[in-house]
């Protein structure tokens, strides 16, 4: 993987994505080591992200790399009007590699191609967060013990959810078996699921979330938003019918458990939280050890 | 010379591009940057035709295309077809295929890609050619037959 760009989840091999799941677990055992100490890397973050930015600055940190880079453009000469090109090529002459988040589609994939540096991409518009799907993954082994064949409940917005879209992607080279619950305005497009198909994997579509949900692995919760609703009368009926509350994991497996990439909202009830299923604060923690093993494996140090 | 019917004279050796959907043939001429050609040429269009209703037709005198430049037309006019005269007898026929890659040509159907906010060649990997879908290198949405937009 060194010197590998990770802009599409896609990107990466069913193999690599194995090897990263196994670094994950060493940094998970033992996050503080001085293997990047002498690298310089920079997060260019155009849109703001706490998150992520915080996880991969703590990864780096951690880590003993150099950080370099700015959370928000409005500050950068970007609000000058200097290209994404010309930005990057700057940027790659100082740093060891970029991890970028861009409001625009398609830009960590130019980034990819201007830059002379690795570009690690940690969300292009709604196209692709590769270094979240990787995180989920790792928490689905990590409490499931394996990726192969399981049953993934995906819930909410998976029109327009790219986590869900990039999970899917990911999964499906492991035999997963799909559940889609989610309103009819926002149901997983045409295209994923004729990728399905051609895969000759199995998937059950709904709109009840309470159905099946005891067959479930895996739960994995996106936020329905209203600004996605065409009709804001079809919103209001179903903005309730999407809301994890603890008595409907009565009858779950014991290993089950619930994931949300974050910010929640109101979709997972606060009741959920004190549950053994609950595991979408321990899914972003995941996340500094997927990006050290991310990082590490790029730099060709791992 | 077998166009007695049609409106426009036979050449002596050239291509002729036939069977154009009469509302693609502007959008060929400028996929073949035919305004820029110093050589004699003869535009018909919204010509009858039993298949296809209205259609266009195009003779270049003395020019001959290469096959990736000509398999560009596929994208508006799939079902064209290429009439190779030689002393003005067809010598080869031919039809368009289309390509496994466009580049350049098209515009990409999404507002927040970036080849639409900055200086970017567009780039398209052909995913259909049935029913034509294009999947864009950098944003991987897909501009399909409906939405094809020639720069």
């Amino acid at each position: 993987m060194k010197d590998k760009n990770l802009v599409s989840i896609t990107d990466f091999t069913k193999e690599e994505y194995l090897r990263l799941m196994e670094l994950a677990a060493e940094f998970e055992a033992n996050p503080r080591q001085d293997i990047l100490s002498g690298y310089v890397i920079s997060t260019l973050f155009f849109e703001p992200s706490t998150r992520t930015r915080l996880s991969f600055e703590t990864a780096i940190n951690g880590l003993r790399g150099r950080v370099i880079g700015f959370s928000d453009s409005g500050a950068t000469s970007a609000s000058k009007g200097e290209t994404l090109h010309d930005t990057i090529k700057m940027v790659s002459n100082y740093a060891d590699l970029i991890v970028m988040r861009h409001p625009l589609e398609g830009s960590a994939r130019l980034a990819s191609e201007v830059s002379s540096v690795p570009i690690v991409n940690a969300g292009d518009g709604a196209n692709q967060h590769p270094t979240q799907t990787l995180l989920d993954m790792y928490s689905i082994l990590k409490t499931q013990g394996t990726l192969e064949n399981l049953k993934i409940f995906m819930v909410g917005d998976l029109k327009y959810g790219r986590t869900v879209h990039s999970l899917l992607q990911a999964m499906s080279k492991f035999n997963t078996t799909f559940y889609f619950i989610s309103p009819d305005e926002l149901k997983m497009p045409t295209t994923y699921k004729l990728y399905l198909e051609k895969m000759g994997l199995d998937f059950h579509e709904g709109k009840d979330l309470t159905e099946f949900l005891s067959e479930a692995d895996i739960i994995y919760m996106t936020r329905v938003q209203q600004e996605r609703f065409t009709d804001p009368i079809e919103y209001e009926r179903v903005k309730n019918a999407y809301i994890l509350r603890r008595e409907m994991l009565e009858g779950c497996k014991e290993s089950m458990k619930v994931l949300h990439p974050l910010p929640r909202v109101n979709e997972i009830h606060t009741d959920v939280d004190a549950s053994p299923h609950a595991y979408y604060f321990e899914q972003a923690e995941n996340g500094v050890y997927v990006r050290m093993a991310i990082l590490s494996a790029i730099l060709g140090i791992k | 010379m077998k166009d007695k019917q049609l409106s426009v004279r036979a050449i002596k050796e050239g291509t002729v591009i036939d069977h154009i959907p009469a509302s693609a043939l502007f959008k060929v001429v400028s996929i073949l940057k035919l305004d820029t050609l110093d050589t004699m040429i003869t535009i018909g269009n919204s010509l009858g035709s039993n298949k296809l209703g209205k259609k266009g037709i195009i003779k270049l005198s003395k020019v001959f295309f290469k096959d990736d430049e000509i398999n560009k037309i596929s994208l508006v006019a799939p079902c064209a077809k290429l009439n190779i005269i030689k002393e003005y007898d067809v010598v080869e026929k031919r039809v368009v295929d289309i390509p496994d890659e466009i580049i350049g040509l098209v515009k990409c159907v999404n507002p927040k890609c970036i080849t639409n906010n900055e200086k970017v060649n567009t780039r398209f990997e052909v995913v259909n050619k049935s029913d034509v879908k294009l999947k864009c290198h950098y944003c991987e949405k897909i501009t399909d037959q409906d939405n094809i937009d020639i720069l």
